[in-house]
């Protein structure tokens, strides 16, 4: 690279470019260039910064300095103070919401003192669609290493000693994995990734293919190598623009230097990848739903055994690999398997990455060592609950998870603690909830969507989450019996047990999970009528107290439905029979005078 | 079967499509993929000439087509509103915010008013979880929507707005 004194690195995320970072980008530029400095700084649009919340970000080496939620019309400033005279910008630099303090340097921020970034490694730190920044932090070194020094069953070897297992959700050891693909004899084998990513409000794999597409492509071939493929296929989300983007740059780029295509290195290995595109079925990430998919049909799972490792895409022997799982793969040959085995817990080897959302203070990306506890993540990483409220509760495994509460805190994280408690690691989707969240609904949400999404073939999953829905939608309108409670519990593990394929295998436990932990909240519900968290609708009503009304009118005024009635100066009225239960009134009254009774 | 009766242009658009994944059946996706991002839909009739073209039964292209959920068979509004419905974004409000662009525009998800202006869709998680709940307006992002915005960001597209003139 040309030798910069600093570099700006902005984040083209697809949550930061929602919030014109591609402006921001332009307007550097054009100011660097204004400043006559395009020789000694440069700007680099590179992945997901992980510090969402605060986005769009804007960091410059050499000294760390990390500004959040910049505009576009930042850009002069950002350039004449810092770049020009090297003083920060301080009303842009970030402010710990807990301790007031202003925090210049990104490594002292308490979002990554905890984070240990193996996969994310290169994510908003390399412009993804150039190549040389990818091999010049050690990117393809990994692959000419397996090609040139070990032999496939070496490569296999390692991926076994390091102990790394898929992150897809199923935690199956992937050394073993290519093992069983390596040992099916076939002229011709594939190579998949599953770029799916079904999880609502997970966005992991999307950010690693984002921010670092080389990593996953580089995988891919050592895969290819290790088993005896030659053809790697991505099969990804359509919904996913940026991602198909970055990859074709990324696929095209290394074809043009040999990477990719036809005797790789000089070593006569071929492999080359394609792309083929999810059209929005959730159960296409469930492997061999994927695998049908990819082959044109309905995207609807099989039994298994033939497992893909032996039967796969056109019937021939596939690898199906996860984007994260992926991504793990070149650092740990270019440092050991001993290394990778070092971090983490007993039976869960390296890091995890979770999408961190929901209530709390710091949304974003974060990738933290397995053995982590919940406590640490939420608030040490996460910065506690939004808006100082309580935290409830935290989902995970996003559909086929459960929630845990206050007691699961201190659980370290790893697959099998997860299980354990009733949870999963899952993908690594991870959704805090606080004191206003009322479980039946939040248990009904993700019904909802496993209703949605179910493909219909098997009868427990089409139809009994059919029925565990409209249970939980009586609940949620008051309507519901203590022997509607029994009845989810008995429901849900006949489904759990009788179901074809992971879908419908986990799909109820978001409601066993919330019934285990949070069983009096559905007892207010069934018994009291009441919804604890004054989330039902149906269940509550917004009442004005007459003592506190002045009479100001505004939540008259404001009521989208006119329910409200009153004299100027003299306590208003909602009418039941019209009140919409938007909580407007309840929202913009600055005497407190409206409850919710 | 109803017999086909597309403009000229729209079949050779799709016989196009079709020739470029060499009229293969386990093409069928990608078929449909790029015929939705040429025309905007697949209607029925489009979905039977696809099925000659790559030599197989309507009744397998119409299974895949409503199988998928990106795939649709109305066209969408001028202006196509979704409403993120993910986790990140439910947890944030994202229900009442839907239930505020049903009740203005008097629509139902998946439906286009009779002007052909808008329709609602819900969509899974756009990535940007930390502008949690998120709205999108064709290709425009709309983060930390509230319910009361609502009347707002539609305005934004109705006639008479200067910004928004053709
Ligand atoms: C309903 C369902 C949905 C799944 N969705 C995904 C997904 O979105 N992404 C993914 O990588 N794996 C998903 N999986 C897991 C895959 O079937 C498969 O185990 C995984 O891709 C294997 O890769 P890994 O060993 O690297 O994790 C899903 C499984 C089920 C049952
Ligand atoms: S859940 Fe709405 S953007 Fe992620």
């Amino acid at each position: 690279m040309a030798d910069y004194k600093m570099h700006m690195l902005v984040c083209g995320g697809t949550g930061c470019r929602a919030s014109e970072s591609k402006k921001i980008r332009q307007n550097l530029d054009a100011s660097i260039q204004a400043n006559g400095l395009e020789d000694s700084v440069q700007v680099v649009e590179t992945g997901c910064f992980g510090f969402c919340e605060k986005g769009p970000v804007v960091k410059i080496l050499p000294d760390n300095t990390f500004y959040v939620q910049v505009r576009p019309e930042d850009a002069d400033q950002i350039v004449a103070e810092h770049i020009v005279k090297g003083r920060q910008v301080k009303h842009l630099l970030y402010e710990d919401p807990t301790k007031q303090e202003v925090i210049a340097d990104s490594k002292d921020m308490g979002f990554y003192k905890k984070q240990v970034r193996i996969a994310l490694r290169n994510c908003g730190f390399i412009d993804p669609e150039n190549i040389d920044e990818y091999i010049s932090r050690d990117g393809y070194a990994a692959l000419a290493t397996c090609l040139g020094d070990m032999t496939p069953e070496q490569v296999i070897d390692t991926m076994k000693e390091s102990g790394l297992r898929g992150r897809g959700g199923g935690g199956f050891p992937t050394g073993l994995k290519w093992q069983f693909t390596r040992n099916s004899v076939s002229e011709q084998k594939y190579v998949v990734c599953n770029a799916d990513e079904g999880d609502p409000g997970a966005f992991m794999d999307r950010s690693i293919l984002e921010g670092d597409p080389h990593s996953v492509l580089e995988a891919m071939a050592i895969c290819g190598y290790a088993i005896g493929a030659d053809t790697g296929l991505i099969y990804i989300r359509a919904e996913y623009p940026l991602a198909i983007d970055r990859l074709k740059v990324a696929i095209k780029q290394a074809r043009e230097i040999g990477l990719l295509g036809n005797d790789i290195m000089g070593t006569g290995f071929n492999f080359d990848v394609e792309l083929r595109y999810g059209a929005g079925a959730f159960v296409c990430g469930e492997e061999t739903a994927l695998i049908h998919s990819m082959e044109g049909l309905r995207g609807e799972p099989t039994f298994k055994p033939p497992f893909p490792a032996v039967e796969g895409y056109l019937k021939k022997p596939t690898n199906v690999n996860n984007v994260e799982t992926l991504a793990n793969v070149p650092v740990i040959i270019n440092k050991g398997a001993e290394w990778f085995a070092s971090i983490g817990t007993d039976k869960s080897k390296g890091t995890k990455v979770f999408a961190l959302a929901g209530k709390i203070n710091n949304v974003g990306l974060i990738e933290v060592p397995m053995g982590t506890t919940l406590r640490e993540v939420i608030f040490d990483i996460g910065g506690g609950i939004k808006d100082g409220k309580k935290f409830k509760a935290v989902q995970t495994g996003g559909p086929s998870g459960g929630c845990l509460t206050e007691e699961h805190l201190d659980t370290p994280i790893d697959f099998d603690n997860l299980l354990s408690v009733g949870s999963m690691m899952g993908s690594g989707g991870m959704i805090v909830m606080d004191e206003d969240d009322c479980m039946v609904s939040v248990a009904k949400f993700y019904l909802e969507f496993t209703l949605d999404e179910s493909c219909g073939k098997c009868t427990p999953c089409r139809i009994g989450n059919k029925r565990l829905y409209e249970i939980l939608d009586k609940i949620t309108q008051g309507k519901g019996t203590k022997e509607d409670l029994d009845r989810l519990r008995m429901l849900g593990n006949v489904i759990k047990d009788t179901s074809l394929c992971g879908l419908g295998q986990t799909s109820p436990n978001p409601i066993l999970s919330t019934l285990d932990n949070f069983y009096d909240e559905y007892l207010a519900h069934v018994e009291d009528g009441r919804c604890p968290a004054g989330q039902c609708k149906a269940l509550l009503q917004y009442k004005i107290i007459d003592d506190k009304c002045t009479g100001c009118t505004l939540c008259f005024r404001q009521c989208p439905v006119a329910a409200i009635s009153g004299e100027r100066k003299s306590p208003h009225f909602i009418d039941q029979s019209l009140c919409i239960k938007c909580g407007v009134c309840y929202e913009k009254c600055k005497f407190d005078a409206i409850e919710i009774v | 079967m109803s017999k086909i009766k597309l403009a000229e242009h729209v079949i050779e658009t799709v016989q196009a499509i079709c020739a470029q994944y060499n009229n293969e059946e386990g093409e069928l996706i990608n078929v449909l993929h790029g015929t939705q991002s040429k025309l905007g839909y697949l209607p029925a009739e489009v979905q039977e000439l696809i099925a000659k073209e790559l030599d197989m039964s309507v009744a397998k292209v119409y299974g895949v087509v409503t199988f998928y959920s990106f795939f649709t068979m109305t066209p969408m509004g001028k202006h196509p509103i979704s409403i993120c419905t993910g986790t990140a974004c439910y947890v944030r409000g994202a229900e009442q915010v839907l239930e505020e662009f049903k009740r203005q525009l008097k629509l139902e998800v998946g439906k286009t008013t009779d002007d052909g202006k808008f329709s609602i869709s819900c969509l899974r998680c756009v990535g940007a979880c930390g502008l949690a709940p998120v709205v999108m307006v064709g290709e425009k992002v709309y983060g930390r929507v509230s319910p009361q915005q609502v009347r707002k960001i539609i305005s934004e597209y109705q006639d008479g707005c200067p910004s928004h003139a053709e």
